[in-house]
Parts: C-alpha cells; sequence; structure tokens
C-alpha cells in the first residue's frame, strides 16, 4: 500500500492524543483498529497529514458492567472481544446477535468498537446497534469530557458530532429496565461484506410486557436510519404477532433505501420488514427458551 | 520384486504437494519478491473515464519531483513504435494512449522513480485534459446505427463489430426446426466476471547494455510465449531474452496474455539501464486485465415428443471491450464456444457469433477453462433444463435419452468435435443415488409445508481439454505442443523440466509422480522445474487444463525414451542380449532367471561410469509431444438448494459431483482442483460479476465490490469418481483443472429455476443475488441482465 506522505505519531496518554488532534487543526486523524482508515489511506481517499495512534494508551481496551448494570465499551475494545464475551452472551442480546455479523473474523481482531461509531458508515454494524440501545458516548477533547447522545452523534454519511480535536474514549449502554431481549440480523452478499439491509432490536422487558423499545437500521440510507420511534410502539404492551406486524411496517416505512446493483428499495424494505419481524416473534415470552 | 507403487509416490499416491513446504512458510518466490541492485519502481497512470479523447498530457511536474527517473507517454511510446502492440487474436491494443482512451483504467501514462511512493505520487502530479465522448458499455449500445465508432484508429474498421463468425450446418439445422414437434427457447447473459488471481500482475524487466541481455521476470503463465512475444515484437535477438516465472499466485487464465505494464517495463529498464519493477494493484488488475465471459445467447432446440433433441442453433453475441484480446486458439472466433452439446448425441446444429467493441476492459480469457468452453456448457445445460421442463420430462430422464452412449465412441459432435470415450449414463446415476433424487419430489413437498422452496438441478457435460493437436490449434502459428526435459543423474535422481508453467496446479508434484510410474525412481527424488527459458524446454504454457494432457504426456515420453536407453544398458549389465530383459517398477530382469537384475539407479550410474561400447555416456532425453486429440473429461454435477421465499436467500443443502477425468494422478489434488472450481462456480452462480454503470465506470474495482466467496458462506461438496482412460494419453489421464468451473455454475441455477419453476420462472441470469430470486418469486417472471447499477455511488 502507497499512502500519500504522513506524520505519525503514537502518544501514550489520551491528553496528549488530544493534544495533536488539536494542533493538527482538523489535518490529524485518530488511528483505532485501522480496519477503515487504513483502506481509506490505501486507496488515497484520506490524506491526513497527521495520523494519530492511539493504541498505546493503556485502559482502554475493557468492556465491563458497572454495579448499576450499564455497559462500558473503551475505546480499544475490539469487535472480537464483544463476539467472544460470556458476559456480553448472557446480558446484551443485541451486541452479541451483531458482533459476529461484524466484517469478517480477521477484520474484528483489529476493528474497534468505538472506531467503528465513530466512522458512522450507513452501512456499519456498531452505529446502529447504538441507536437501537439509546446509548451514548463519553468523549474528551482539550476542555475536558463531555457526553454526546447517539441520537445526535451521526449526522450523515461518515459524518459525526465530535470536533476535530475530540476522541471518543467511551461507548456507553444504560442498564435495562427488566431483562435486556433483542438480535440483529444483517442481508450481506458474503462474509466481510457491509449490509445490503440490517436491523437491529434493543428491547427492555418484564415477562411478556415491553418496557422500553429500540429499533435501528444499516444499509437501508444515506445514514444510519433510526427507528426508535416506531418502535416506541411497543412500550407497554404484550408482545403479539399483530403489534408486531404493525411495527415491522412502520419501520420498514422508515427506511429509506435506494435501488441499487444490490437490489431494489422496494426489496430492502420487504428484508427490513421481514427481519424485524424475525427477531421479535424470536422475543415472545414463550418462545424464548 | 515390483516396487509399490505407490510407496514410492507414482501414479494414485496422494501424495503431499511438495511446493507447499515453500508457501506455508511464506518462503515463495513471486515476482514482487525479487530485489535487484539499482532498481527502479514503475506506476501506471490510468485513465479515470470510459471513453474520450486525449487533448493533451502534461507531465513536467511529475518530472520535477526529486526521485522520478523517467516519465513515458503514449507519444515516446510511439516514436518508439510502440504505443500499439498485437492481440493474441490478431487485433492490436493500445499500450500508453496516444489518441484516445477507450476503457476505464486504460493505460495513459508510466512513471519510473526510485521508489513506489514517489512513482505513486508523481502520476498524481500528470494532468491530462479529457474530452469526453459518450461511453459504449454493451452490445447492444454499440451495434446501434448511430453509435460512435470505438476503433476509430483501425483502417477499414466498420461500426463497433469485431466479428461474425458461424459453424454447423444451417440448412440441416433448419430442416430439424421444421420437422420439431416442439421448440424450445431461451434467452441469458452469462455475466462479466473476472479471473482475479490473489496475486495481481508484475514484471521485472533487467536489460543490461554491457552484455545485451534482457532478463525479464514476470508473472506469466506462458513464459516461453512472452519471450517470442518480445523477440518478435522488440525484436530483440530471442537469445538474448531470459524469460523467467517465478512462483505464480494463482493465473486461471488472467496471467496468459501480455500486458502493456509488461512492455513498458521492458522499455524503461533500456531507456534507464537499470531494473525496473511493476507491481500492479488490486484495482489496476481488476479493471485492466484479461475479464471472462460477457456473452449473451439465444439458444433453440428441436424436439421431438419422445424427448429426442433433433437440432439445436445457438446464436451468442459476446463484448469483448476496448480491444480483440481474447486468448484463445487463433482459427476461433469465439473460443471453443462450439464444444457445446458435446456429450449429447444430436444430428445437427448452427451456430452464429458476433463479437462487439465496447469501453470496458479487453481480454476475454479463458477464466478456468478452455477459451469460451465454461459459456458453451453453461448455454448447455441451461437450454437442457429448459427443454427438459418445456417438454414435461424429467431432467435426468432427459439427458440419459440424448447422452452419447458408451460403445458409441468415437463420436462426431454436431459441431464437428470427436469425442474419445466416457461412461456418462454411469456417472449420472452415480450422482442420482448420492443426492437421492428419486426421494427429491417427497422432500420438496415436505419443505413447502414448512415454508421453504427447495430445488434440484443437475449439470452434465464433457468438455475439449488440453489444447491442442497441432492440425487445429495455434497461437499465432505457434502450434500447441509442449514438451519435457529429463536428465537422470548417476546417482539415480532426477531433475526434469517441462515447457508448462505451474500457479497452484501442483506441477513440481505430480510432474514426478509420472516419472515414478514411468521409471519406478521414488517421487522424492525428481526435482521439477518450470518457468525459465533459458533452461526449460519450449512449451506453450499452462492453461485451460492442457498440462496434464500435453506436457504431462511429454513427461511420460521423455521417461519412456529414458527406459529405452536404460535397457541397453542393463542388457550390457547383465551380459544378455535386450530382447532377453523384462521391466518391472524400478528394475530391469532377465526373463529366463527374475533374480538377476538391475535397478534403474544403477543403470544411471552406470550411463557416467560404465556404458556399453559405442554408447553415448549420460542418460536424458526430450520430448516435444503433439496430442492426437484433445481430452473429454465428463462431470455429472447435482445441486439442492432451499430458497427462503421471504428474502430469496437461498442454502446449498447438498452438492454432488462425479468427475471422470480418467487415471487419476494425484487424487488429493485432483479432487484440491474440483473443490477450487467449485468455490469459483458457486462464486459466480451466487455473487460474483463485474458490470458497468452507464457512464462506463467499473463496478466491481476492489475486492468489497468484486466478490469472492470465502470458506464461511461456500458449501460443503461430496466428491464421487469415475475412471474411464483416455484411450491416446499414455497414461489414461483427461485435463480436470476446469471442470468443475465449467460444468458447476449451471448446477446451482438449475437448482434455483427448479425451485420456482411452479411459479413459471425459466431463468434468472447469474448472479443469483438474493433480490434477483425474489423477483422472480413474486413475479413469476423470468430475471434477465446484468444487476442495474445507480451511478455516482
Ligand atoms: C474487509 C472489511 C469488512 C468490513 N465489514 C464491516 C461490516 O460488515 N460491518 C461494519 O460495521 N464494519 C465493517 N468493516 C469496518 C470495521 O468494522 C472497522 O473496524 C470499523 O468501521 C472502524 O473501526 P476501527 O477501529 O478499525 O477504526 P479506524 O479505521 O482506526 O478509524 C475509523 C475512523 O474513525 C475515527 N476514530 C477511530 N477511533 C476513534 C475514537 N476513539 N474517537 C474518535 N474518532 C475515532 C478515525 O479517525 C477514522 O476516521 C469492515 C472493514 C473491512 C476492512
Amino acid at each position: 500500500m502507497y499512502p500519500s506522505r504522513f506524520k505519525y505519531e503514537s502518544p501514550k496518554t489520551i491528553e496528549a492524543a488530544v493534544a495533536l488532534l488539536d494542533a493538527g487543526k482538523g489535518d490529524a486523524k485518530i488511528l483505532a483498529g485501522g480496519q477503515s482508515l487504513v483502506p481509506m489511506l490505501k486507496l488515497r481517499f484520506a490524506f491526513p497529514d497527521q495520523i494519530v495512534d492511539i493504541n498505546n494508551i493503556p485502559g482502554l481496551d475493557y468492556h465491563r458492567f458497572d454495579a448499576d448494570g450499564s455497559l462500558h465499551i473503551g475505546a480499544l475494545c475490539r469487535h472480537e472481544d464483544l463476539e467472544h464475551s460470556a458476559e456480553i452472551a448472557q446480558r446484551q442480546p443485541t451486541i452479541a446477535a451483531a458482533a459476529p455479523l461484524v466484517a469478517d473474523p480477521i477484520v474484528r481482531t483489529r476493528g474497534t468498537f468505538v472506531g467503528s461509531v465513530c466512522h458512522a458508515d450507513p452501512q456499519g454494524d456498531w452505529a446502529a446497534t447504538m441507536i437501537a440501545l439509546g446509548g451514548h458516548l463519553v468523549v474528551q477533547g482539550p476542555k475536558g469530557k463531555r457526553t454526546i447522545d447517539m441520537k445526535d452523534f451521526v449526522l450523515g454519511p461518515y459524518a459525526n458530532a465530535l470536533n476535530y480535536n475530540e476522541i471518543a474514549i467511551e461507548a456507553v449502554i444504560p442498564a435495562p429496565k427488566g431483562v435486556a431481549r433483542g438480535g440483529y440480523l444483517k442481508l450481506e452478499r458474503r462474509v466481510g461484506d457491509f449490509a445490503t439491509a440490517s436491523v437491529a432490536v434493543a428491547l427492555d422487558m418484564d415477562g411478556n410486557r415491553v418496557l422500553r423499545a429500540g429499533i435501528a437500521l444499516a444499509g437501508v440510507g444515506g445514514k444510519t436510519i433510526d427507528a426508535n420511534e416506531e418502535a416506541s410502539a411497543l412500550v407497554g404492551h404484550d408482545l403479539t404477532e399483530s403489534i408486531i406486524d404493525t411495527v415491522a411496517a412502520a419501520v420498514a416505512a422508515k427506511a429509506e433505501p435506494r435501488t441499487d446493483h444490490r437490489g431494489s428499495s422496494d426489496y430492502k424494505r420487504q428484508i427490513v420488514k421481514t427481519f424485524v419481524k424475525r427477531i421479535l416473534v424470536a422475543q415472545i415470552a414463550e418462545k424464548v427458551a | 520384486m515390483s516396487l509399490d507403487e505407490i510407496k514410492i509416490g507414482g501414479l494414485g499416491a496422494s501424495r503431499r504437494r511438495v511446493e507447499d513446504n515453500r508457501f506455508i512458510r511464506g518462503k515463495g518466490n513471486y515476482v514482487d519478491d525479487i530485489v535487484l541492485p539499482g532498481m527502479l519502481h514503475m506506476e501506471i497512470l490510468r485513465s479515470p473515464v470510459a471513453h474520450a479523447r486525449i487533448k493533451s498530457i502534461d507531465t513536467s511536474a511529475a518530472w520535477d519531483m526529486p526521485g522520478v527517473r523517467l516519465v513515458l507517454t503514449g507519444e515516446m511510446m510511439a516514436a518508439r513504435n510502440l504505443a500499439w502492440m498485437p492481440t493474441l487474436s490478431y487485433d492490436t491494443a493500445a499500450v500508453l494512449a496516444t489518441d484516445k482512451v477507450r476503457f476505464q483504467g486504460q493505460e495513459v501514462c508510466a512513471v519510473i522513480a526510485d521508489d513506489p511512493y514517489i512513482a505513486k505520487d508523481a502520476c498524481a502530479k500528470i494532468v491530462v485534459d479529457y474530452e469526453i465522448l459518450p461511453p459504449i458499455v454493451n452490445p447492444v449500445q454499440a451495434a446501434a446505427e448511430d453509435a460512435i465508432q470505438i476503433r476509430d484508429d483501425k483502417a477499414g474498421q466498420v461500426g463497433n463489430k469485431v466479428f461474425d463468425w458461424e459453424i454447423g450446418d444451417k440448412a440441416r439445422t433448419d430442416k430439424a426446426f421444421e420437422d420439431a414437434d416442439l421448440v424450445s427457447k431461451v434467452e441469458m447473459h452469462y455475466p462479466r466476471t473476472h479471473p482475479s488471481p490473489i496475486e495481481c500482475c508484475g514484471s521485472i524487466a533487467d536489460f543490461d547494455r554491457a552484455t545485451g541481455k534482457l532478463t525479464f521476470y514476470v508473472t506469466s503463465q506462458a513464459p516461453h510465449i512472452v519471450r517470442a512475444a518480445v523477440a518478435l515484437v522488440a525484436e530483440l535477438p530471442e537469445q538474448q531474452i531470459r524469460v523467467v516465472s517465478p512462483d505464480i499466485g494463482g493465473g486461471f487464465g488472467n496471467k496468459v496474455p501480455v500486458y502493456p505494464g509488461y512492455v513498458i517495463s521492458i522499455l524503461a529498464s533500456i531507456l534507464t539501464e537499470k531494473p525496473v519493477k511493476w507491481i500492479e494493484d488490486k484495482t489496476g488488475n481488476l479493471i485492466s486485465t484479461g475479464f471472462g465471459r460477457d456473452v449473451y445467447l439465444k439458444g433453440e432446440m428441436a424436439l421431438r415428443k419422445d424427448g429426442k433433441i433433433l437440432g439445436v442453433r445457438m446464436n451468442t453475441i459476446s463484448d469483448h471491450g476496448a480491444f480483440f484480446a481474447d486468448a484463445q486458439p487463433s482459427k476461433f472466433k469465439i473460443g471453443l464456444m462450439h464444444s457445446a452439446f458435446a456429450c449429447y448425441d444430436i444430428p445437427t446444429a448452427h451456430m452464429f457469433a458476433t463479437g462487439y467493441y465496447t469501453n470496458k476492459a479487453p481480454g476475454g480469457v479463458a477464466y478456468r477453462c478452455s477459451f469460451r468452453v465454461t459459456e458453451a456448457m453453461f448455454f448447455q445445460e441451461r437450454m437442457v433444463h429448459a427443454a427438459a421442463d418445456d417438454l414435461g420430462m424429467d431432467q435426468a430422464e432427459f439427458r440419459r435419452v440424448n447422452f452419447v452412449k458408451d460403445d458409441d465412441f468415437p463420436h462426431r459432435t454436431a459441431f464437428g468435435f470427436l469425442t474419445d470415450s466416457g461412461q456418462y449414463e454411469k456417472c449420472l446415476n452415480v450422482g442420482m443415488e448420492a443426492i437421492g433424487y428419486k426421494d427429491f419430489a417427497k422432500e420438496q413437498e415436505e419443505a413447502r409445508k414448512r415454508g421453504k422452496l427447495l430445488g434440484i438441478g443437475i449439470s452434465t457435460m464433457t468438455e475439449p481439454l488440453g489444447a491442442g493437436n497441432s492440425r487445429e490449434y495455434d497461437i499465432l502459428g505457434i502450434k500447441m505442443f509442449d514438451s519435457a526435459e529429463l536428465r537422470v543423474h548417476m546417482t539415480g535422481k532426477a531433475i526434469l523440466r517441462t515447457g508448462a508453467k505451474t500457479q497452484g496446479q501442483g506441477h513440481e508434484t505430480t510432474w514426478a509422480q509420472i516419472v515414478a510410474h514411468e521409471l519406478g525412481i521414488p517421487a522424492e527424488d525428481i526435482v521439477v522445474e518450470e518457468g525459465d527459458t533459458d533452461t526449460a524446454p519450449f512449451g506453450m504454457g499452462t492453461y485451460a487444463s492442457r498440462s496434464t494432457p500435453v506436457a504431462g504426456a511429454a513427461v511420460s515420453m521423455a521417461a519412456r525414451k529414458v527406459r529405452a536407453k536404460a535397457r541397453k544398458i542393463a542388457a550390457h549389465l547383465l551380459e544378455v542380449s535386450e530382447e532377453d530383459i523384462e521391466w518391472e517398477l524400478g528394475r530391469f530382469y532377465v526373463r529366463s532367471n527374475s533374480d538377476r537384475g538391475v535397478t534403474i539407479q544403477e543403470c544411471a550410474m552406470a550411463a557416467y561410469s560404465n556404458m556399453p561400447d559405442g554408447m553415448e555416456p549420460g542418460l536424458e532425453n526430450t520430448a516435444y509431444y503433439d496430442p492426437p486429440n484433445l481430452t473429454w473429461p465428463f462431470a455429472a454435477y447435482f445441486c439442492k438448494v432451499e430458497i427462503d421465499p421471504e428474502t430469496g436467500v437461498w442454502d446449498v443443502l447438498q452438492f454432488v459431483a462425479v468427475d471422470d477425468c480418467g487415471v487419476r494422478i494425484n487424487p488429493m489434488i485432483v479432487e484440491g482442483q474440483i473443490m477450487g472450481g467449485l468455490t469459483e462456480a458457486y462464486a459466480m452462480a451466487n455473487m460474483q460479476y463485474q458490470t458497468y454503470d452507464e457512464e462506463g465506470n467499473c463496478i466491481g474495482a476492489n475486492y468489497m465490490d468484486f466478490l469472492l466467496p470465502t470458506a464461511w458462506e461456500t458449501p460443503g461438496f461430496e466428491l464421487y469418481e469415475v475412471v474411464t482412460p483416455c484411450p491416446h494419453h499414455p497414461i489414461g489421464a483427461k485435463g480436470v483443472g476446469e471442470c468443475a468451473t465449467v460444468a458447476g455454475p449451471a448446477a446451482f441455477v438449475n437448482a434455483v429455476v427448479n425451485a420456482l419453476s411452479h411459479k413459471g420462472v425459466r431463468n434468472i441470469d447469474m448472479p443469483l443475488m438474493p433480490n434477483r430470486v425474489y423477483e422472480a418469486l413474486t413475479t413469476g417472471k423470468d430475471v434477465y441482465g446484468m444487476p442495474p447499477v445507480r451511478s455516482g455511488n
């Protein structure tokens, strides 16, 4: 690979990394897993002056559930850490279902959850998952930390709400009310492909009653599609096939797919509807083993 | 006591591949691994647009960059008569564009610099002023009355047509259609795809002015043809050209042609007097080098009520891109498309083929097949499937009725080929048994109750492998024979060289096995070398499954010549006359007393130390082999799929492949070839194609858009064998490297179409992506042509 010329720094602290970004005035880029940035460097779609490699900053490679039940994912937690985590498998079904569908096993060893969310690829799996889960990001800039709610984070294709001198240091998923349920389904052409259409569903449930519901979509719009409003029709209701049909239709209508070589917009809506239904039907209490 | 042939790694031994020792240790030696002192690096600037007139090229900013040694333009090539080069199909192709660019990715300039970073940076500094012309991206546009002419460089060129070509008996075929009870018709497109070897193309040219010698390292499946081309085109003396194909990271037909990058690197080395390395990147490989397929078919079959095929008509239109650069025997314009229907006993057939230029990459290489045989067999098996359905006849039964029978060989096909052997019905039976054909209807019924659609597909074919015989097959006049040279050292070890070139086929392993079979020298005592034209005998290289049929036969013949000499030495050592000598594997003995004998190794020692009076010392020989015919392997593939009707996603439930490739030299390698070929077949059927938007942008310029299946989604394959030895090959072997890619796609497509036939669906063009299957399923209509592409993505 022969990218354009760039300067490379590998700071040891978040503060030093922030200082480099600040000095770069918009021409510096963070390198996390490199699974999106490096291909763009290779194709010379990206040509930053300065690369700030955060891989040598200690203490960012965690994911943990706090005592209050909230899930915290550090900036260097890799896709595969989530894929292979017994705790995630037990307590966070949406992430557990999505993790093995992100990219391919090789990419998952390096790519980071937070980096993927920051990259804001309309076809990316984690931004959709985070929106469905109602998560937020903790970010740090020259003036200290702030949090950004996921619903305000993705601004457009590859555009997020970070300032050029801010680093996302942690993703936070709030504690579920009741039991966390949900799932993730993705239509891809082969392993390692981005989504033709994918659906993230996150529910908090008490028995068969829905206490909170979130749904988001990838691959079917110019940016990640937030269908949490459509999903909220489930809240306060028991999960039944009829309410599921209504919500699935509403979510499919919310999608903004375009016709391309992966399929017509109608086809992609059909996939969204089918996937929403399949995930929700599998959560109906008597179907959960 | 005769040796145990399996123990010495002879015929039939599933010997581990010797080349893997270095490959799995990362010790392969590919072109890009070679570093020469003072070597410079070349980068090619490619056209971003599909069709444009070049108004001006300004290279001054590139020349000004430190580290840049040379910037070449089409004009500079033209001054040396090198702006255009001949193709393998008697056309010309641009080396660096002078007048126009004719496809996206075409070579426009080359920068030679101290390192590849500088070369790439300098390319970005070149300013080319293009006057955009309307692009032509398919044959329909190319044939339009008012279409702009792409090849305005060629005197006498009319419109955008490359050729009209026909074969077969038109009058007799027309009559068969008049007499038919039923005529079955289909239209389809075999989409453009790309062989896409993992290693891209590249070369290092090292011209030494002091000695006048050009050493040329190149990713070529046919190094001797490259030497001939350089000698004839660049007019360098042939003895001063050494072409070396080191380890090759896959070829699949993509590395047969001579590419502009090779030619430019040679000129650059001559001008700079330094070695010049050019290594293509993945995008360059995908958008500019030899593609496969891109053929449209109108097929018709004349049928009798009882299922007998009376005649076949095929009408093909092929898209050749900007230059007619198909790699194929020169006298056949659309390759061996007319090998279609070779396994069926059909009285008459006629084919009409037309080729067009378009603003797409040139190439039309035989992507893992003998020159368009993949298209031929795919069309054949799709036509057969449709015909059986139209007749309301069982798919297996329809084939059985029309197969050439075991005792009908040799058989002259309706298009004129001569097939010589096979047990088609037996292969069909083995496959039907393995897939549980007779229980399928019940299975399908039960699946429908679960809301799933099941389908079964069959693909059977024999194909012509191993070009050629020199009467019919030549490339630019050079006959398609091959060669082997075997030298047995005094300790009974040996070195073997052939004119072929392995790129993953395992020649280093299997050729030694053939020698072991012929001479009883253990395979591990034989080293195999290929790819260096200074040392290897002249041969036409490896493609079209020709290595075992042609070079492999030459190996046998060279070994037999060596054995004949060793027999004379044995007679001398045993002090009997040659007529009294018998041979068993590895040993000559006296007929009347089998205890008295000498081993081949003892004969080898004597060849250097104790030869009979008047005999030349040494034990070596060379064979040039011109096969009497092609070899005709047979494949019977069965595929069972399940479709999810809510998404159109289909899964392969079972795939059975019965292959008859004659005698198997190394069964493990044969199985590997079949597995690999089936994976490529699955790719084409399911996901892989190269398409262009209306502006001529190539969609498929990297591995995120041009899809290769991984082990993850590739289904499992069950392999079975039937053995009908090739009657004319010295060890009875037939080609096999391509059977699976050729026969495979139709099995998948026939299965999916079968699952939807109750809805009235007769055809879905590849790739059968879920959205296309869903469309067919919900509309009950055929899905035709490439998937639509939106530009500006
Ligand atoms: C072959 C392949 C297939 C893939 N398939 C999929 C897929 O199916 N689904 C999917 O979702 N993704 C896929 N990806 C992308 C992959 O998931 C990436 O890992 C992910 O998008 C980016 O994470 P990263 O850590 O690699 O980020 P990087 O590539 O290092 O960075 C990506 C961008 O985010 C910025 N960034 C990174 N970390 C931070 C941070 N902490 N704070 C602020 N900005 C930051 C970078 O500056 C850069 O602009 C694929 C990638 C490849 C190579």
